[in-house]
């Protein structure tokens, strides 16, 4: 009898510094939202209040007349351009972060220190925000289609390289292993274990990269002023928010239908 | 057994017969190497000149990596600077997670009815169509420039991500705990906050912090590109107004050592998950 | 093909057929042969085997035995005895921290680049998981036994010669998976997966095939043929096999003689029907109870 009195008053014990844990927790999350607040000056309020405000406006301008939609043609040139950049980097990326991948991950690597070497030029890479890469190559290279491809290739690059990596951990240490005891030569343990084993799953990754590429080309474009970004930034200053709206859903439908074939091909090649 | 061996043309033996899976994927590699080629010349270079332009960058690197310096701000406010960047992004992340909590249990399909969940996956596929950018610029006609319009404007996208991070860690749970509990007529919430939450609080967890990983990268392009203030904005000028590239060095320094901290500890947080 | 000879059903055939299993064995002349291995000359020598994972406790400690030609020798032990380890270090795909191993009168552990793939070329090793590349086909999987008789470039670009490939369609019909030939390794039942891997190690012509718990993911029936095909392997073609087993039982029934592991420390070296409970507990220390439950 008296052991189980213990035993509860231990459980509720334990139940209770849980309890406090939590309580302390979720003090210290609210008093860092409102510390971030009022850091940002951001207000509740007035945010909750921002969500109707402009789902109303975004619609109120669905609404094209004649004028706007004549400008379609260019819309979809621009959205094309953006396109191409986004797929294009994105594939170019993609082999050179296969290259380095094979470097990088601890089952293929030739020696540690090669390995350390890929993974950091990855890591930098990728953490230099893609804003950042835009910005230091416009100044050399313009407002250009080149400044927007360098741009996204590198941000790419950095976060193929770590997809990769973890793809080829996963898909092929046991294949590896096998090919290495049959006394096959690197290259042949690269070709024949590692890329057939990892290909899909790395082919799944640059798709994902395109799709997301595409929403930042539009980004990378506001800045460099170039593609449908530049397009919008042009409206979006000119107040024109009928063209704003346009084009806004211009890239929705590229992105949806984009992401829609992604899946296709995903379905078949998975 | 011999009826059973391919040859090829050439009266070889085949060592493969690649099925049609196979064939249309080496298909659609070859085509993306086409198109890849293809889409080179198909881009626009109108005043492109390549050798300086890579030279100048080259340049330009050097001097930011090598002679790294603020000019136009001091250290303490560009500290504040990230400081603000890092708060944008937690309010986004953190407001953006206890939507998606709610949101997650409505879109996994085994706490929910499958038109439910249909519903609002359709909502989020929609909703992450829309660069972040836009919708901070888009937000910014309702509430002006600024911290309000950066904060909602990247909600969006946190929550796109999280509701599916969640819903599908939601989804693996055992059935049998539910059930348990259901068996005891515990009501909907008690299930959820007594099960589902405790079940699956380290994912949560680890899921989360990499939003907030990824939001910090989005505060500063939304510092840079829509106004929202920040390390981003500081970025923004010292590069396009004051062509200043020991400064751009530094802060770049600096948010590149933020994103690195942030990285290790998001890996932490998932492997541990 | 020379060895469809006989076609013994199970004595307990289960009504569905799994695997489409064949007993082409001949028990008789296995039991003349039960003996005869003792006198079989030496290919191995494992001399002092010492190996600690970077400051760790050590997992082999002064690990000495020989390997006979075409003998089936089984490694027994509780998990985490150093079983796997040991098997490795054989093809050194583990390097032992100290010890000396010749194999056919060379010293194995300073081989370097060539020296060391040819020596792995005669060695051929099949695993718990099969290691297939799933996304390839039965044929393809097989002849990457040959890789390390190829250059770089033959390999990469799946050079093999008609009369390589007929030997490795005679391999495969031999191990009964002739009609799976083509398919892909990933739609092959957990038995037919083991019976490539097992043909991969023998287009390699080795003296000495590995296998690192080979019937641990197994049905008991999958079980029953793979070990049986091993054991007819190293009888018709003189192959030493040695094999980790968990199971006690399997280890007795099939093979000439067992080394017990435990802790790293060879505890048991000998004649299969010679284990008595003594040295069971030796080697499974006081884990024997759990090892009935089993």
């Amino acid at each position: 009898m008296d052991k189980t009195n213990m035993q509860h008053a231990n459980d509720v014990n334990v139940i209770r510094k849980k309890h406090m844990k939590l309580f302390f927790a979720g003090v210290i999350i609210i008093a860092l939202v409102f510390g971030a607040g009022a850091v940002t000056n951001y207000n509740h309020i007035e945010g909750l209040m921002s969500i109707p405000a402009a789902f109303q406006w975004l619609f109120a301008n669905m609404m094209f007349s004649g004028s706007t939609l004549a400008n379609l043609s260019n819309v979809l040139r621009l959205l094309w351009e953006t396109i191409l950049i986004s797929i294009v980097s994105t594939t170019t990326a993609a082999v050179f972060a296969g290259v380095f991948a094979i470097m990088g991950s601890k089952l293929t690597a030739i020696n540690p220190v090669v390995m350390y070497a890929a993974k950091l030029a990855a890591s930098v890479s990728r953490n230099i925000p893609v804003v950042a890469w835009a910005l230091i190559l416009v100044i050399s290279f313009g407002t250009n289609a080149a400044t927007g491809f360098l741009a996204l290739f590198f941000a790419t690059f950095g976060f193929l390289v770590r997809a990769f990596i973890e793809t080829i951990d996963e898909a092929s240490g046991d294949t590896v292993e096998a090919l290495k005891a049959t006394g096959a030569t690197y290259p042949q343990v690269i070709a024949k274990a590692v890329i057939p084993e990892a290909m899909p799953q790395m082919f799944s990754w640059v798709l994902f990269m395109i799709e997301t590429n595409i929403r930042s080309a539009t980004l990378v474009g506001l800045l460099t002023g170039t593609g449908i970004g530049y397009l919008f930034d042009l409206y979006y200053k000119q107040l024109n928010y009928e063209m704003v709206s346009l084009i806004t859903l211009a890239i929705v439908i590229a992105v949806l239908i984009i992401e829609w074939i992604s899946n296709l091909i995903r379905r078949e090649i998975l | 057994m011999e009826s059973l061996i391919e040859k090829n043309g050439k009266g070889r033996i085949k060592i493969s017969q690649p099925n049609s899976g196979q064939l249309k994927f080496r298909m659609l590699m070859i085509g993306t190497a086409i198109f890849t080629v293809a889409g080179f010349f198909l881009l626009d270079y109108s005043g492109l000149e390549l050798w300086p332009a890579i030279i100048g960058t080259l340049e330009n690197l050097k001097t930011m990596f090598l002679q790294p310096q603020l000019n136009q701000v001091n250290f303490g406010s560009a500290m504040y600077q990230v400081l603000v960047t890092l708060s944008l992004a937690f309010l986004s992340t953190i407001l953006g997670a206890v939507i998606s909590l709610f949101l997650a249990f409505g879109a996994a399909v085994n706490l929910s009815r499958p038109w439910i969940s249909r519903v609002i996956k359709g909502f989020i596929t929609v909703i992450r169509a829309v660069p972040t950018v836009l919708w901070v610029l888009i937000f910014a006609i309702a509430a002006g420039l600024g911290a309000v319009a950066a904060v909602i404007g990247m909600l969006f996208h946190s929550v796109a991500y999280l509701v599916k991070a969640y819903s599908e860690a939601f989804e693996e749970i055992d059935e049998g705990k539910i059930e348990a509990l259901r068996a005891t007529g515990s009501g909907y919430p008690h299930i959820l906050f007594q099960v589902v939450v405790p079940q699956t609080k380290s994912f949560l967890i680890a899921w989360t912090f990499l939003r907030f990983e990824i939001n910090f990268g989005v505060a500063v392009a939304m510092g840079a590109a829509a106004g929202a203030g920040g390390i981003g904005y500081e970025l923004f000028m010292s590069s396009s107004f004051y062509y200043d590239m020991n400064e751009v060095g530094m802060i770049t320094y600096m948010i590149l050592i933020v994103a690195v901290i942030l990285e290790l500890v998001a890996n932490k947080l998932k492997s541990a998950a | 093909m020379a060895v469809k000879t006989k076609e013994r059903p199970l004595a307990t055939q289960p009504a569905k057929k799994t695997d489409g299993i064949v007993f082409p064995f001949d028990l008789e002349k296995q039991e003349q042969q039960e003996n005869g291995r003792s006198d079989a000359p030496v290919i191995m020598s494992v001399d002092n085997i010492d190996k600690a994972y970077s400051g760790k406790k050590k997992v082999l400690k002064d690990v000495t035995f020989d390997i006979r030609q075409g003998e089936v020798l089984s490694i027994i032990g509780p998990s985490g005895a150093g079983k796997s380890t040991l098997l490795r270090v054989i093809n050194r795909m583990i390097e032992p921290s100290d010890g000396k191993i010749t194999f056919q009168g060379k010293e194995t552990l300073s081989m370097k680049g060539k020296e060391l793939r040819s020596m792995r070329t005669d060695i051929g090793m099949i695993f718990q998981h099969y290691n297939l590349v799933d996304k390839l086909s039965v044929f393809e999987n097989v002849l990457h036994g040959l890789l390390g008789y190829k250059n770089s470039l033959q390999g990469i670009f799946s050079l093999y010669s008609e009369a390589e490939k007929k030997r490795a369609i005679e391999i495969i019909s031999e191990l009964g998976i002739e009609e799976q030939i083509y398919k892909r390794c990933d739609e092959l039942s957990g038995g037919q997966k083991q019976r490539v891997g097992i043909a991969r190690a023998l287009i390699q012509d080795p003296k000495i095939i590995l296998c690192d718990e080979p019937i641990a993911s197994l049905d008991p029936n999958a079980s029953k043929v793979i070990m049986e095909y091993l054991r007819r392997i190293s009888r018709e073609r003189d192959i030493t096999i040695i094999v980790n087993l968990h199971q006690l039982d399997a280890a007795k029934q099939y093979s000439d003689r067992i080394i017990g592991l435990n802790d790293g420390n060879i505890v048991y070296n000998g004649a299969p029907d010679a284990i008595d409970s003594d040295a069971i507990t030796r080697i499974y220390g006081s884990k024997l109870d759990e090892l009935i439950v089993e």
